[in-house]
C-alpha cells in the first residue's frame, strides 16, 4: 500500500515537473523570439516546410471529408425533408469544428513529427551545442521560427481544408446526388457567420498551431540524444499534440463558444 | 609529472607554477545518472600548447572537454581561466563572452545540415559581428584555406566526406580567431592518411594562431606525435605531463600507449 502511494506521489511530482519545464520552455522561446534579430529568412523557410509541404495532404483530406459530409448529410437530411440545408450542415461542421481540428491532427502527424525529429536529431548530432559555442541561442535561432511558422500557417491550412471540404460537399450533394446548387450555397451563406464562425474557427486553428509547434519543439529539444530518442520524440509529438488538440477543442468551444 | 592537488589561485606560497597555465581544473566532481565520473579531478592546460586528454572509453574525456566549454557543469569543483575567472561560477552573459574566445570542433562536426558549408562557417561572424558581407567572405575564404578546404562552400554538410566535415568544423571554430580551441576526437572515423593530414593541420593551427588547444583522443599514435602536454584520465583522477615523461613514469600509461603499438607490430 505504502509503495503504491509512493509511486503515485513520484509520478505526480514527475508530471508536475514536466509541465513546469514545458511552460518554462514556452516562456523562454517567447522571450527569445521577440528580441531582434528577426529571423525572417528562417521563418520563410519554416513556413515552406510546415505549410507548402502540407498543402497536398490538407487539400485532399479536406475534399474527402467534405464529400463524406455531403453524402452522410444528404442521406440524413432527406429523412426529414430538409436536404436544402446541406450547405449549412457541411459549412458549419467544417468551419467551426472539423476544419481546425482535422487540420491540426494532420499537421501534427506530418509537420509536427518532422519538426520534433529534426530538432531531436540536432541534439543527437550536437548541432545545438555547436550553436551555443558560437553564442547563438538555439531557442532563438532554431525553435522560435519553427513555432511561429506553425502558428501562422495553421489557420491558412485550416482555411484551405474548409474550402476544399465545402467544395467536396458541393460535388456530392449537387453534382452526384442532384441537389440544387443555388440552395446549397445560399444555405451555406445564411448559416455561416463570418465574425463568429469563420474568424472563430481560424482563431481556434491558430491556437492549435501554437500548441502543436510548442509540443513538437519541446519534445525535440528535450529528446534523449540517441536514435531511439529521435523516434520517441516524433511519436510522442503526434500522440500528445493530437490528444491536446481534442482536449483544447472542447475547452475552447465550451468557454468561448467558438 | 603532477597528480592531484593544485594550489589555489593567488596563493603566494603556491609551489605549483611549472608552466603558464591557461586553464586550471581543480577538485572536479561529477555524477551523472547516479554514476560518479570524476572524484576530485585536478589538472591544468598550459597556454599556447597542444594538450591531449586521453584515457579509456568512458573515462570522461568528452565530459571534461564539454565542461571546459561550459556545455556541462560539474557537480562540484572549479575551472579557472587565467587564474581570474571560475568557469563554473560564471553568469550566462559571461559564458557568452567566454565562448566568443573559444572555438570548438565537435566529434561529428556539428555543422547545421540545413545550411551550406559556406553559411555554416560564416555563421559566427554573421551572428556576433557587424562585418559587411564582402569582409565575411574574405574571412571565410581565409578559414577555408587555413584548413586546406576548397570548392565546397556551396555543398551541404551531408555531401562532404568525414575528413572534410572535420575540416569544415575546424574552419568554423577558427573563424573567430579563438584563444582556446577545443577538439573532441578529431581523428575518430578517419582513415590513416586523413588522420596524418588532420594532425598536421592541428599543429599548423597551433603554430599560426598561438591558441591553447585541447583535444580528446583515444588515438595513441596521434597523441604521441602531436601532444605537448598529456592529461591521462585514470579512474576518476588525472595524471599529467609530457607524453614521454608519463609513459616513462607510469606503468599503466605505458601499457595504454605501447600495448596497441606492440599489437600492431605482431
Amino acid at each position: 500500500m505504502r509503495q503504491r502511494i509512493e509511486r503515485i506521489g513520484a509520478s505526480t511530482v514527475s508530471t508536475v515537473r514536466e509541465l513546469g519545464r514545458f511552460f518554462v520552455f514556452g516562456w523562454s522561446v517567447g522571450n527569445a523570439g521577440r528580441r531582434p534579430p528577426w529571423r525572417l529568412r528562417r521563418l520563410r523557410d519554416e513556413i515552406f516546410d510546415v505549410g507548402i509541404l502540407s498543402l497536398i495532404i490538407v487539400c485532399i483530406s479536406g475534399l474527402a471529408v467534405g464529400m463524406v459530409l455531403g453524402l452522410q448529410g444528404h442521406n440524413t437530411l432527406v429523412r426529414f425533408g430538409a436536404e436544402e440545408s446541406l450547405g449549412a450542415v457541411v459549412g458549419l461542421s467544417l468551419v467551426r469544428e472539423l476544419g481546425p481540428v482535422l487540420t491540426s491532427l494532420l499537421v501534427a502527424g506530418r509537420a509536427g513529427s518532422a519538426m520534433a525529429a529534426e530538432i531531436a536529431s540536432m541534439v543527437v548530432t550536437e548541432q545545438l551545442d555547436g550553436l551555443r559555442m558560437m553564442s547563438v541561442e538555439p531557442l532563438d535561432f532554431v525553435v522560435a521560427p519553427k513555432m511561429l511558422a506553425m502558428a501562422l500557417v495553421m489557420p491558412l491550412l485550416a482555411g484551405l481544408f474548409i474550402t476544399f471540404g465545402i467544395f467536396g460537399g458541393y460535388v456530392i450533394g449537387v453534382v452526384v446526388l442532384g441537389g440544387d446548387g443555388g440552395q446549397y450555397l445560399s444555405a451555406l451563406e445564411d448559416a455561416v457567420n463570418f465574425g463568429d464562425d469563420v474568424l472563430g474557427g481560424l482563431l481556434k486553428a491558430a491556437i492549435f498551431g501554437v500548441l502543436v509547434g510548442w509540443i513538437a519543439s519541446y519534445r525535440g529539444f528535450h529528446a534523449t540524444p540517441t536514435s531511439a530518442g529521435v523516434s520517441a520524440a516524433a511519436t510522442a509529438t503526434v500522440v500528445i499534440a493530437s490528444v491536446a488538440t481534442l482536449i483544447f477543442d472542447y475547452f475552447i468551444t465550451a468557454l468561448w463558444g467558438v | 609529472m603532477t597528480e592531484g592537488a593544485r594550489q589555489p589561485p593567488g596563493d603566494e606560497s603556491a609551489e605549483y607554477a611549472p608552466t603558464p597555465v591557461h586553464i586550471d581544473v581543480r577538485d572536479l566532481h561529477f555524477v551523472r545518472s547516479g554514476r560518479s565520473i570524476f572524484e576530485g579531478l585536478s589538472c591544468g592546460f598550459p597556454r599556447g600548447k597542444l594538450s591531449v586528454i586521453a584515457g579509456a572509453s568512458g573515462a570522461g574525456k568528452t565530459t571534461l572537454l564539454r565542461m571546459l566549454a561550459r556545455l556541462l557543469r560539474p557537480t562540484r569543483g572549479e575551472i579557472w581561466i587565467d587564474w581570474e575567472v571560475d568557469l563554473t561560477a560564471m553568469s550566462e552573459a559571461d559564458v557568452r563572452t567566454y565562448r566568443g574566445e573559444v572555438g570548438m570542433l565537435f566529434q561529428r562536426g556539428a555543422l547545421l545540415d540545413s545550411m551550406s558549408v559556406y553559411e555554416n562557417v560564416a555563421l559566427p561572424l554573421r551572428e556576433r559581428t557587424t562585418l559587411p558581407e564582402d569582409r565575411i567572405r574574405t574571412e571565410v575564404e581565409r578559414a577555408f584555406s587555413a584548413v586546406d578546404l576548397h570548392d565546397v562552400g556551396d555543398l551541404l554538410p551531408g555531401e562532404l566526406s568525414g575528413g572534410m566535415v572535420k575540416r569544415a568544423g575546424l574552419a568554423r571554430a577558427l573563424i573567430q580567431r579563438p584563444k582556446i580551441l577545443l577538439c573532441d576526437e578529431p581523428f575518430s572515423g578517419l582513415d590513416p592518411p586523413t588522420v596524418r593530414k588532420v594532425e598536421t593541420l592541428l599543429q599548423q593551427v597551433r603554430r599560426s594562431s598561438g591558441a591553447t588547444m585541447i583535444l580528446t583522443s583515444h588515438h595513441t599514435h596521434s597523441t604521441r606525435r602531436i601532444a605537448d602536454h598529456l592529461v591521462m584520465l585514470n579512474g576518476k583522477r588525472a595524471l599529467e605531463g609530457t607524453p614521454d615523461a608519463l609513459i616513462a613514469a607510469d606503468e599503466w600509461v605505458k601499457d595504454f600507449f605501447l600495448e596497441p603499438e606492440r599489437s600492431e607490430s605482431t
